[in-house]
């Protein structure tokens, strides 16, 4: 590994204005599991690195039925995941944060920097444009917000700026009649790459018959992950049944303009954007009725 | 260079110093400069699971940790495990179920399942293949790892 300084800043100020300042190539440090694999083989280079671990704001994991979950950016999976109540009212991001990696990655590895990380098939990208989530940026001119699935722009890149860091993921409150579901192909049970990832969440009706809002958010398709929204809004109004499924399914293979690698053909992905938001369709609507006599 | 940096920790219940660089992982500290070799280096890159440690209690791969991240921290390690040399039951049991066969990824899988019995006293047998993903073996093919598990589990 190249040699750098490293430097673990305690306040938002101190390190924006780290960040901002140092003259090199600077790389945040929230788990490690990306950004040190890369410094070691070399794909990234650093002058600096800022651990942003120790920033209070970054470590927030505050849920509340009425206000919502904020997650900070640095919070492991394995902490979201344990956190019963996180878990009943934001399953899709439960999904992703269990199948990131195994158990040691979890420990250390953020949903914030799954997200900063930008690849195009990270697991849990998909499941946070379900659940509607935003991203709260600071840097040295203030704060701003981007939704999720604006905050990619290509592999590996994103919006922010030099001297930005993300701060939290903000995500709305769990209504009742309401779930979501993610799910991955891979071509075996653990440690892999989503060769297409997708994450759906329901709002249905009193009677839990009808779908009155969704969100399906898709990975592993296209340069960014991309929200569905074509299906996701034809969803609206539509019975809570096995056809409506099938034909969002349809709607969203529009958004995915896959490429062929190794992992899966172009038209194998496509084909695969159809199976899997249907299962995740019905996984979810599934929670979300047995959710509503708990 | 980058100056090197002392860093504090507690390492197997001691009061640890050691002086390291920024680009050190934990897993270079603690077998080069500590002498500390029981965590194996199988791919160096997170996905062996061989280089498991304990850190505040959590399984971490320590090579995907830099040593200056664990000031202040508590580790621990393999070496832990047996005390006054005597072998942990966790060890006992995988010495008895025929549990390894070249060893390499043995600490890791007992550093993992420490932590596991400690989450889960019981745990069924999707637990222990959840918690234990993250630890590869070459030689074994994983059902005696598993059962050796569940005998110390049993225990
Ligand atoms: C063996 C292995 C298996 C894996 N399996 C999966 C998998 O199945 N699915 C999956 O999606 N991913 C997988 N990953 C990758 C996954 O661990 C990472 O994407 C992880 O979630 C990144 O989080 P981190 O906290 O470790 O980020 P880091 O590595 O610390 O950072 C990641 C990137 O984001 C930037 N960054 C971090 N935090 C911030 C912030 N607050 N503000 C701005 N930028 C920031 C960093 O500079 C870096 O570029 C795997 C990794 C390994 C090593
Ligand atoms: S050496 Fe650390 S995971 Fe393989
Ligand atoms: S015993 Fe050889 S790698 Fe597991």
């Amino acid at each position: 590994m190249n040699d750098f300084a490293y430097a673990a800043p305690t306040s938002l100020a101190e390190a924006t204005k780290l960040l901002q300042e140092s003259s090199g190539s600077v790389k945040i440090l929230s788990g490690g599991t990306d950004i040190i694999v890369q410094l070691r083989e070399g794909a990234r280079e650093a002058d600096l690195v800022v651990d942003v671990k120790k920033l209070p704001e970054l470590q927030e994991l505050n849920f509340s039925a009425t206000h919502g979950l904020r997650l900070g950016a640095a919070v492991p999976c394995a902490q979201v995941y344990d956190d019963t109540r996180i878990a009943a009212a934001y399953p899709a991001l439960v999904d992703a944060a269990k199948i990131i990696g195994g158990w040691q990655i979890q420990s250390r590895a953020s949903i914030g920097g799954n997200l900063c990380n930008s690849s195009p098939a990270a697991d849990s990208i998909p499941a946070l444009i379900a659940h509607h989530a935003y991203c709260e940026i600071v840097g040295p001119a203030g704060k701003r917000n981007v939704p999720v699935e604006q905050f990619c722009t290509g592999p590996g890149k994103n919006v922010l700026q030099k001297g930005e860091l993300l701060v939290a993921l903000v995500f709305p409150p769990d209504l009742s009649h309401c779930s979501s579901a993610y799910e991955r192909f891979i071509p075996r049970n653990e440690m892999d790459i989503a060769v297409v990832g997708c994450g759906s969440r329901v709002q249905l009706n009193a009677a839990c018959d009808t779908i009155e809002f969704a969100r399906i958010g898709l990975g592993a398709v296209a340069a960014t992950p991309k929200y569905a929204q074509e299906a996701s809004e034809w969803l609206a109004g539509k019975p809570a049944n096995e056809d409506s499924y099938t034909q969002a399914g349809e709607l969203a293979k529009k958004v995915a303009t896959p490429i062929s690698d190794m992992r899966g053909t172009a038209e194998y992905r496509t084909h695969l954007v159809g199976v899997l938001v249907k299962r995740t369709l019905t996984t979810a609507v599934e929670r979300a009725k047995s959710f509503k006599n708990p | 260079m980058a100056k090197k940096t002392v860093v504090t920790a507690e390492i197997n219940g001691n009061s640890t110093e050691f002086l390291c660089e920024p680009r050190q992982s934990l897993l270079e500290v603690l077998r080069d400069t500590l002498h500390l070799t029981g965590s194996k280096e199988g791919c160096n890159n997170g996905n062996c699971g061989a280089c498991t440690v304990l850190l505040n209690g959590k399984p971490v791969l320590s090579c995907l940790v830099l040593g200056v991240e664990v000031e202040g921290a508590k580790i621990e390690t393999v070496e832990s495990l047996a005390q006054n040399g005597q072998l942990a039951p966790v060890q006992q049991c995988f010495l008895e179920g025929a549990a390894l066969q070249c060893g390499i990824c043995t600490p890791g899988f007992l550093v993992a399942t420490k932590a596991l019995l400690e989450k889960y006293p019981q745990p069924s047998e999707h637990d222990i293949r959840f918690h234990l993903a993250n630890n590869l073996c070459r030689c074994t093919g994983y059902d005696k790892i598993v059962k050796a598990v569940q005998t110390v589990a049993a225990q």
